[in-house]
């Protein structure tokens, strides 16, 4: 998984479902390793494979047509477990942002700690990517961190994302919240001589 | 202004406020299991650093564990591995582990209050979205992820946004047959498994007030569903009366302190939050959930929305859910046969949960084509239902009661439903799979599972008591 994140262009695949919850990111009994690694093979697991580990031809990740390093769901993305193995599984599988009406806030949290880059759109506009893709397959999707930007290169149609400036700078330029928080070590040293109640 | 609940915990907590950052907030207990920490442990490996604050850190062993044989070496090889892995961190990290065979392992959200751990007025971690739990004692109590599971052993510390607040008021007073479960599932039935992403919800009203402390705990447990970052209950005399005297509760001149500190817990009378819903008890019938998310619940009585209920936008995700659930839109759940009752999880393992569902079946035989799994929170729950003769009643009826663990609520264990069989669960999520792969699962209270596992069937439970 890639430590910085500022610039994309890519396809996407398109998963027009809401409420996809951590459980179909990945299954509660593929989170038995103890590294981060290879949760990619079982990312939707149950929704790729069947009982026999076949694959199910009509799951769009089993279509060749559709690849890229973005990812396209419906609203309330990530709901459910807190299980940052989600966020790892879609790295590992190869996506690098994952657009949607609205995310869990626990699965944003924990893309974003990954270098992933959620994106919240509107409704209209997730359409609009959904309607871009199934007419071209190879519709591709630009993504501009710096400048918050996210545009359908086909169409020129262009939409600003909120992100806050301290997750920001970490992707862009790599940092982590432990390096930060290390940093305040005095800070949290007085703040707990301070405390008359510290349970 | 005055100030909520909610702020006034987390204002004493911010360590460093920066604009443009997130607040750096202390955490004064941070629970950890063995599925969502090794990782973390790894990252301060490699990092070189060691647990900063390892009093404030507890650790158990449940989402991997067996619910048979716990004496007997853990069969199957990853989980034994995840659980021998916990065993070796917290050793080498000095962190206290409740681990399989002692006396105080269960289930990480059940044990923390047992153990008076969980205070009011603490800030509480855990890599489990279900730390809501925790807020029953008025704690602002929150699921993170690994990443954040390294910070805070790293710091003590976790960088947050503060949330948006909500407040909602349930009035009035539960009917017969009526209990905590429904009055959640009902909410989130209304606000949708969305409704409160990025708030902290404040539970208020009569009817929560005179809830006791593990039926709170069952409310705060399931705000994750609605997506709030968690829920809580201001303390009062039902909460300090369920503290005193507990293992790990102050004693003596702490107890006063602790108390006279708890007792300014409250949400100030002019306060603002950014949203208040207002419910009425009496509105609340036994619910269940039909579909693959907890907001997909109705009234026991009533019917499956029918597609033209349905929002065309919702359609597609509607009919996935129910075709995956095998049942038809606009039809009706009472009456439906049932495969599986599953009556445990950090949601409803508790004593209380025991003892009402012990209460019901007493006498009484379980149907014959169903099979029932009765998993207690912790081990103290399984003793204490010992000791009151709970278990024997449940032989009684056809039962058994297993050893404490989350068992079928997540089937990380062997504890899965069957593909294809509907499980009538206590447990807080009906996802597509969550029970095992294909299974198929309808959430309800104890009391409605209880009367499933009478019947063989989705029952009104109101008739039965």
């Amino acid at each position: 998984m890639s430590k910085t994140f500022q610039h994309l262009v890519s396809t996407a695949v398109p998963i027009a479902i809401e409420n996809i919850d951590t459980d179909q990111i990945i299954p509660a009994r593929f989170l038995k390793a103890t590294t981060r690694d290879g949760f990619g093979e079982n990312l939707f697991r149950d929704w790729r494979f069947d009982t026999n580990n076949e694959p199910k031809k009509d799951f769009i990740l089993n279509n060749p047509i559709y690849k890229g390093e973005v990812l396209v769901a419906g609203k309330n993305f990530g709901c459910g477990s807190s299980r940052e193995h989600a966020a790892w599984a879609i790295g590992d599988y190869g996506f690098k942002v994952v657009i949607s009406s609205f995310f869990a806030d626990i699965f944003k949290n924990n893309a974003l700690n990954n270098f992933i880059l959620p994106i919240t759109v509107t409704d209209e506009f997730l359409d609009k990517i959904f309607k871009a893709i199934e007419t071209d397959p190879a519709a591709q999707l630009e993504v501009d961190l710096e400048k918050q930007s996210l545009k359908i290169v086909a169409t020129g149609e262009e939409i600003s994302f909120d992100i806050n400036p301290y997750k920001k700078a970490c992707l862009i330029n790599g940092y982590d919240d432990i390096d930060y928080l290390l940093s305040l070590r005095k800070e949290i040293e007085s703040y707990e001589a301070s405390r008359e109640f510290n349970f | 202004m005055g100030k909520t609940l909610f702020d006034k915990i987390w204002d004493s907590h911010v360590v460093v406020s920066k604009p443009g950052f997130p607040d750096a907030v202390y955490i004064n207990t941070h629970f950890i299991h063995e599925v969502t920490s090794p990782q973390a442990f790894d990252g301060l490996r490699k990092r070189g650093i060691p647990v900063f604050r390892t009093a404030k850190t507890r650790a158990t062993a449940d989402h991997n564990v067996p619910t048979i044989d716990q004496h007997l070496p853990i069969k199957e090889a990853l989980s034994r591995k995840q659980v021998e892995m916990l065993t070796a961190n917290t050793k080498e990290f000095g962190v206290e582990l409740y681990g399989l065979g002692h006396p105080y392992q269960g289930i990480v959200h059940v044990i923390g209050p047992e153990l008076g751990i969980t205070l009011p007025g603490m800030t509480i971690v855990c890599g489990d979205s279900h730390t809501s739990t925790h807020g029953a004692f008025g704690a602002i109590a929150f699921g993170i992820g690994t990443s954040e599971v390294e910070q805070v052993l790293a710091t003590q510390c976790i960088l947050q946004y503060r949330p948006k607040r909500m407040k909602i008021e349930v009035n009035g007073q539960l009917k017969k047959g009526v209990v905590s479960k429904d009055i959640i599932l009902y909410i989130i039935s209304k606000i949708s498994a969305s409704g409160a992403t990025g708030y902290f919800v404040e539970y208020a009203g009569e009817a929560i007030r005179s809830l006791s402390m593990e039926a709170r705990m069952t409310i705060c447990n399931m705000s994750i569903e609605m997506g709030a970052r968690g829920g809580l209950i201001a303390p009062d005399q039902t909460t300090f009366d369920y503290i005193k005297g507990r293992e790990f509760a102050p004693k003596g001149a702490d107890w006063d302190k602790a108390l006279a500190y708890w007792e300014t817990l409250y949400t100030d009378a002019d306060a603002e939050f950014d949203v208040v819903l207002t419910f009425d008890a009496a509105d609340i019938e036994p619910m269940i959930t039909y579909g693959t998310n907890p907001g997909m619940g109705i009234g026991v009585t009533q019917h499956i929305p029918s597609l033209t209920e349905v929002d065309d936008k919702e359609k597609p995700s509607f009919k996935k859910s129910l075709e995956y659930m095998g049942l038809e839109p606009g039809s009706e759940l009472l009456g439906k046969k049932v495969d599986y009752v599953f009556i445990g999880s950090c949601t409803n393992s508790r004593i209380e949960d025991l003892r009402m569902v012990a209460d019901f079946v007493k006498g009484k035989k379980k149907a014959e084509d169903v099979v029932v799994w009765i998993v207690p929170g912790s081990k103290q729950v399984e003793a204490q239902a010992k000791e009151e003769g709970i278990d024997k009643i449940f032989e009684a009826a056809g039962f058994h009661l297993r050893q404490p663990g989350c068992s079928a609520c997540l089937g990380m264990n062997e504890d899965k439903v069957p593909a294809g069989m509907y499980c009538i669960s206590t447990s807080n999520r009906n996802f597509e799979g969550r029970q095992g792969p294909n299974a198929r699962t309808f959430l309800a209270s104890p009391l409605s599972a209880a009367a499933a596992a009478i019947t063989g069937k989705v029952t009104d439970v109101r008739e039965l008591v």
